[in-house]
């Protein structure tokens, strides 16, 4: 399993063509409290760097962008219940969705966990 | 922040304690600190500090008032000495220009008004032959909540005295407070005028304080919302009258008999017949919020707009104020708001959405000083 960083804070966990998306701990804290999240359902289709999912906190709505483009096989039914699990585990039990990928060679263009902590860093 | 900002008189002690710094109304501002529902919450069941020196401070001379009742439909010539007065600058078609509280004290006319409309608002008084005083030296606080009145009057003795809409001067630390029983929140609370080079004592002395905890923008706007209070530049504009506003407790008595108030005809018409449009709250069924902007729907078709929408943390649940039709704007209307192209069921609320919990004078008394 690989994690990888987009510059607008999502992560995908890959294994084999099989990804898991959600935003990482800086994300979240900078969304504040999120009260709702807005989750493709399974089948959807998704697109590289195109709006996937609406997170939205007390103050704002804010769009999740996917960081590979695939087939979503998942939608992560915890954050119905529970949508403050973004804030309290955004890594792990807050993830948004699942997916198949149609293109794994998305993945060169993203940062590993090391090039994403300098990028927070210099933020 | 990219915009070009100026700093308030506790930007240090705003990111001090680790505030989250945001532009409004042209000044950095903490949008929060331990977070808005934590902050919310807070205030809610003790005493949130809120700093709201981005405000204007306007004083006008006592002779004023009958010049100010010009440009706005309240009773300033027989407002009494230490009480409040909601009222709006109104345009000449009768939109609003901006709300404000107007105070009476034994030397001047003191207006607070918005942060963001403050310069405008003083340029409109001006041209209507009004001598306006900025008061930049001054700083305000707000300290809102049930327990607000426990950690004000240990500080400083007698505010406790004061009933809601009435202000009075006090002393601390050899330092003039010009305190009101008021605020933006629903909550008992106080509104703390205070010179800007003392105001960081001040509030270092409340944070210290253990019923009091900074609160930043964002609280104060879902306290604000749950409290139904209409946020200017959102739920108030130029194109929307008092009245469409459901701000005609606004109005006051003497003013609906002999008018006198720009767009008073207007007004005055639709104070009696009704107006097209009213301003109400919305609960939305589920979870989603719902934003400014989006679309009221009836049947398919657009009838109205969201002008402040979010999640209600006290209430637990997403609420939200829009403009409606008269006959869609009867408690209970089922009705639907798109949000990105998905229709969600809402419903007419009463507001406030939380009920208010002002510590008002009793009525006889409240009477006598109207």
């Amino acid at each position: 399993m690989t994690l990888y960083f987009t510059t607008d804070h999502e992560w995908v966990s890959v294994e084999g063509d099989a990804g898991t998306v959600g935003v990482t701990d800086y994300a979240q804290g900078q969304l504040g409290d999120v009260v709702f999240v807005e989750i493709p359902a399974a089948g959807t289709t998704v697109t590289k760097g195109t709006a996937a999912a609406v997170v939205e906190s007390v103050k704002a709505a804010s769009d999740v962008f996917t960081p590979v483009s695939g087939t979503v096989t998942e939608a992560n039914a915890a954050l119905t219940e529970d949508p403050a699990l973004v804030n309290t585990a955004p890594e792990t039990g807050g993830w948004f969705f699942k997916l198949t990928l149609s293109d794994a060679s998305e993945l060169d263009a993203l940062m590993d966990e090391g090039a994403y902590k300098t990028f927070v860093a210099s933020l | 922040m990219d915009e070009a900002v100026a700093l308030l008189p506790l930007d240090a002690l705003h990111r001090e304690l680790g505030g989250r710094m945001v532009a409004f109304a042209g000044y950095a501002m903490p949008i929060q600190y331990d977070g808005i529902i934590a902050e919310h919450n807070w205030t809610r069941s003790a005493a949130g500090l809120f700093d709201i020196s981005h405000m204007g401070q306007l004083t006008l001379p006592l002779d004023a008032d009958v010049a100010l009742e010009a440009v706005l439909p309240g009773d300033i010539t027989g407002l009494r000495e230490g009480c409040l007065r909601y009222s709006m600058l109104l345009t000449p078609s009768g939109g609003i220009l901006d709300d404000l509280m107007v105070t009476r004290r034994s030397g001047d006319l003191y207006l607070v008004v918005n942060g963001a409309t403050k310069t405008a608002d003083i340029t409109h008084l001006a041209m209507s032959g009004l001598t306006v005083s900025h008061r930049e030296d001054l700083a305000l606080l707000a300290l809102q909540g049930p327990k607000a009145v426990d950690a004000l009057d240990r500080l400083v003795p007698g505010v406790a005295g004061l009933s809601f809409m009435r202000a009075a001067e006090f002393m601390w630390s050899g330092t003039p407070l010009w305190i009101s029983r008021s605020g933006y929140t629903g909550e008992d609370g106080f509104e703390i005028s205070i010179s800007a080079s003392a105001v960081e004592s001040l509030a270092r002395a409340l944070l210290a304080e253990p019923e009091v905890k900074p609160v930043g923008l964002g609280a104060r706007d879902s306290l604000r919302l749950e409290a139904g209070l209409p946020l200017y530049g959102h739920d108030l504009t130029p194109d929307i009258n008092p009245v469409e506003a459901n701000l005609a407790f606004a109005i006051s008595k003497r003013r609906k008999t002999e008018g006198g108030f720009p767009g008073a005809a207007i007004i005055l018409d639709q104070l009696f017949n009704g107006a097209a449009r009213k301003r109400v709250g919305l609960r939305i069924d589920g979870r989603q919020p719902v934003r400014e902007g989006a679309t009221v729907v009836v049947d398919g078709a657009t009838v109205g707009q969201v002008t402040s929408g979010g999640f209600g943390p006290a209430l637990g649940a997403p609420i939200a104020m829009a403009y409606v039709p008269a006959a869609l704007a009867a408690d209970g209307t089922a009705l639907h708001v798109d949000v990105r192209g998905r229709l969600l069921a809402a419903t007419v609320v009463p507001m406030p959405f939380f009920p208010k919990s002002y510590v008002r004078q009793p009525l006889a008394k409240a009477g006598a000083a109207q």
